[in-house]
């Protein structure tokens, strides 16, 4: 069993109340920080924790906090990134839900490092019941002298709202998070200049995922070099995975990075193996944005070592066989599961949350998807498997933020391991419309 | 200043200046092709993609090369720093990326559409498309729709630049011009179709690069390259009353702003010479306007092509004022 430093209340009945969660330990890094610590303290024991952020892109925090520009008589701004909107991620609803005061300290304890007296959660907009409850403990902790001016006597203050977005994908991405906050369409920026420098409201800002956040609070507790102790290499601490698909027991986990991928799916403790005692195709393990895995390249990697569950393992064998370890998003595709649908499906996901506004992405995804449901439905040529990579390949770097990249990644990965299946739809159009999903006749080895 | 090479050739530029604009100070097809950037519009620049290029030295103290193409208009120069844009394959090949995304959802319906000629759509597909198209999908469509009287929306042809609401932002007062939508589903809209009632809204007819806003008091009177454009001025009370009026015989067809070989609205006395609803839209008479002489035209398009290619000429006699 591994260590769980943020959810390891999370079942306590009643946890969400401020009371329970101040008497399971809560708000003891506030106490910690506020009183003992100076903000450059907090700052460099996040940086000797090693937490590397959780939203996708795994840039180490303590770093990304070390750039923020400090000019004198201008506020400094942190954000909390709750639009969590990717398929197949589903880890920062569960804590909020689950355990919303944990958030509420992270918030505190990293905006006193970083010398914020306003800070925002962005969450997003269907996420409404999640929004009440974080509501309903932002205001026990501004009745209990956490929030507010003079926090425990400190003469520190900080105010903290939030704030719902409107359903869009895009709004997750850290610029246009910051454009939809306030108050434009949710449209990315154009980097440099970077938030660090000019964010919201044109002042420094900092935007962290929900779960780098909450991180931080075992961090102050335990030092950053506790933290650090747990994982492998430039994977420290722990890591929610939102397992989904075929799984036995899919669900929220929250494992020590460095835990094999194959232990992760199979073990008891885990996932339990693949569900209806089939076997499993694919994996797509940090979120749709990611490269998919074919059966042989989940638990090894192409050298045949074991896969682990950090972000350099995932990713070993770069694009060619390998993935990387994203959002954690985790999903698990079994033996009747259609690579070429999923791939549209995805695909769909993508054209229809681009923002539009730069011409490959815009233009690129919509034509991506319209090519990948004529394939799905038996309607598609030989030419058009080769028509996409070259679209994605024209998609990919060529665009103002990642989402283009994020929806090209997927489609060519899906055809560099599972062309046949491809191939399969244009030759057995009947077939490929009953959904027979392929499976006949895909030489794929299954594992 | 800061020194940088492009495409071979050495320039020194003001610290923070893009490497597009360091590229239109060198000139010629050196220039990468910009179709949202308006040096005129703040804010503007870095959707199209047009305007890529390679770095292939990041600058003196860092000479690794950018991995990633960069947008021009909004990279700015570095010292020492190497750019390549027409010597360069990948610029090239990329570039005609996005042309053809450009091109997959426009009705190529140009020989009945206004901006032909001088449509920067056209100019592109002309150096950097392809014969035919690989596109085998239904293209999106929309119904033209009016703004107002006098401005007719074709969402059909908009490569979603952007341009018109920077204009609607910065030079009309209440913000009613804007995108609606995401991805390839996006669209310009007013609000309900609402006039944008100002006295500048017209311009956003000037900065579109394509045929999607035009000027309903010119639609479909002629093509551009029968009309001889004329620089002329009037007194107007409201704008600077700058304009060049496009004739065919004695009858003003059209009056535009004056643009430079990028398409942009020129700066005369230092201030961009946006021009009037009124100038634009209602004084196509004659007597209304002081017409000066031919107006140069030296972009690249079909209407260079017509009796005004001799304007050497003009052009010095204009600088020498004689
Ligand atoms: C299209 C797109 C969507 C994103 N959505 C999210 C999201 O929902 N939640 C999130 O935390 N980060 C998201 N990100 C990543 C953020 O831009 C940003 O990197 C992250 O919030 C930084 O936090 P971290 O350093 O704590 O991971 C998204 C990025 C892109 C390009
Ligand atoms: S890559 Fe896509 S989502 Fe990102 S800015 Fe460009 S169009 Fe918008
Ligand atoms: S209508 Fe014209 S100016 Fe406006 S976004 Fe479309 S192409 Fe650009
Ligand atoms: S002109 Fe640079 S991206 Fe459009």
């Amino acid at each position: 069993m591994g260590r769980k430093l943020l959810l390891e209340h999370a079942n306590v009945p009643g946890i969400e109340t401020f009371e329970v969660y101040r008497r399971n330990g809560g708000y003891r890094s506030v106490e910690k920080a506020l009183k003992t610590m100076s903000p450059q303290n907090v700052v460099e024991e996040v940086q000797a924790s090693g937490l590397r952020g959780r939203g996708g892109a795994g840039f180490p925090t303590g770093m990304k906090w070390s750039f923020l520009a400090k000019p004198e008589g201008v506020p400094r701004y942190l954000l909390c990134n709750a639009d969590e909107s990717e398929p197949g991620t589903f880890k920062d609803r569960y804590l909020m839900e689950k355990i919303p005061h944990l958030l509420i300290e992270g918030m505190i304890t990293s905006s006193y490092a970083l010398g914020c007296n306003q800070s925002y959660i962005y969450i997003r907009g269907e996420y409404m019941w999640v929004l009440e409850i974080v509501e309903k403990a932002i205001a026990e902790a501004y009745a209990n002298g956490f929030l507010g001016k003079n926090i425990l006597g400190s003469g520190y203050d900080l105010d903290l709202a939030i704030c719902p977005g409107g359903g869009a994908y895009i709004c997750g991405e850290e610029t246009a998070l910051i454009e939809s906050l306030e108050g434009k369409r949710g449209n990315p920026r154009i980097k440099p200049p970077f938030p660090a420098v000019k964010g919201l409201w044109g002042c420094p800002t900092v935007v962290n995922n929900v779960e780098s956040i909450a991180a931080v609070v075992p961090i102050v507790n335990d030092g950053g070099a506790e933290y650090a102790k747990i994982g492998i290499g430039k994977s420290t601490g722990t890591k929610l995975i939102s397992a989904c698909g075929n799984l036995v027991k899919p669900g929220v986990y929250e494992i020590e990075l460095g835990l094999s991928v194959e232990e992760f799916i199979y073990s008891d403790e885990w996932c339990g193996g693949i569900a209806n005692g089939k076997k499993i195709k694919a994996c797509v393990p940090g979120g749709s944005s990611v490269p998919i895995l074919p059966a042989n390249l989940i638990t090894k990697t192409a050298e045949g070592t074991d896969r682990l569950m950090t972000y350099e393992s995932l990713a070993e064998g770069g694009f060619a066989s390998g993935s990387m370890l994203g959002s954690g998003g985790f999903i698990v595709f079994d033996e009747d599961q259609c690579i070429v649908r999923n791939t549209w499906n995805f695909a769909r996901f993508y054209a229809h949350e681009s923002c539009g506004q730069c011409s490959p992405c815009r233009e690129g995804t919509g034509w991506m998807e319209k090519v990948l449901r004529r394939l799905e439905y038996g309607q598609g040529h030989m030419h058009d498997i080769d028509l996409l990579a070259e679209i994605n390949k024209k998609i990919e770097g060529n665009t103002i933020c990642p989402l283009g990249d994020a929806a090209a990644w997927p489609v060519a990965a899906a055809i560099r391991h599972f062309r046949e299946e491809f191939e399969w739809h244009v030759t057995h159009p009947d077939e490929a419309v009953k959904r027979n999903f392929g499976i006949a006749s895909s030489h794929m080895p299954l594992v | 200043m800061v020194k940088v090479i492009i495409d071979d050739i050495e320039v020194e530029v003001e610290p923070g200046t893009t490497i597009l604009n360091a590229a239109r100070m060198i000139g010629g097809d050196v220039v990468p092709p910009a179709m949202c950037y308006y040096s005129k519009l703040q804010g503007s620049g870095g959707k199209c993609r047009t305007c890529l290029v390679e770095v292939a030295a990041g600058s003196a103290a860092d000479p690794r090369p950018m991995p990633k193409l960069v947008a021009s208009c909004s990279t700015p120069v570095m010292d020492g720093m190497i750019v390549k844009n027409k010597t360069s394959e990948r610029v090239y090949d990329n570039r005609a990326a996005v042309t053809e995304f450009l091109l997959i959802n426009h009705p190529l319906d140009c020989p009945i559409c206004d901006q032909a000629g001088e449509c920067h759509l056209q100019d592109l597909g002309f150096e950097h498309g392809k014969e035919g198209t690989r596109y085998e999908e239904k293209r999106r469509t929309f119904d033209p729709i009016d703004i107002g009287d006098k401005i007719k929306l074709h969402m059909n042809r908009c490569i979603l630049c952007y341009r018109c609401v920077y204009v609607a932002n910065q030079l009309t007062d209440k913000r009613v011009h804007g995108v609606m939508h995401r991805g390839d589903h996006a669209e310009i809209s007013t609000y309900i179709e609402q006039a944008i009632d100002n006295d500048f809204s017209g311009n956003v007819i000037d900065v579109c690069p394509v045929g999607a806003l035009t000027d309903k008091t010119f639609r479909f009177k002629s093509r551009v390259w029968f009309l001889k454009p004329m620089e002329a001025s009037c007194e107007c009370t409201k704008c600077a009353g700058k304009a060049v009026v496009w004739m065919f015989g004695d009858e003003i067809y059209r009056v535009t702003g004056r643009k430079d070989r990028y398409g942009e609205i020129e700066d005369i006395d230092g201030k961009t010479a946006w021009i009037c609803n009124e100038c634009r839209f209602d004084k196509k008479d004659k007597s209304m306007w002081n017409i000066a002489g031919p107006r140069v035209i030296n972009r690249h398009s079909v209407i260079s092509q017509n009796q005004y290619l001799v304007d050497e000429r003009i052009e010095s006699k204009k600088l020498t004022g004689k």
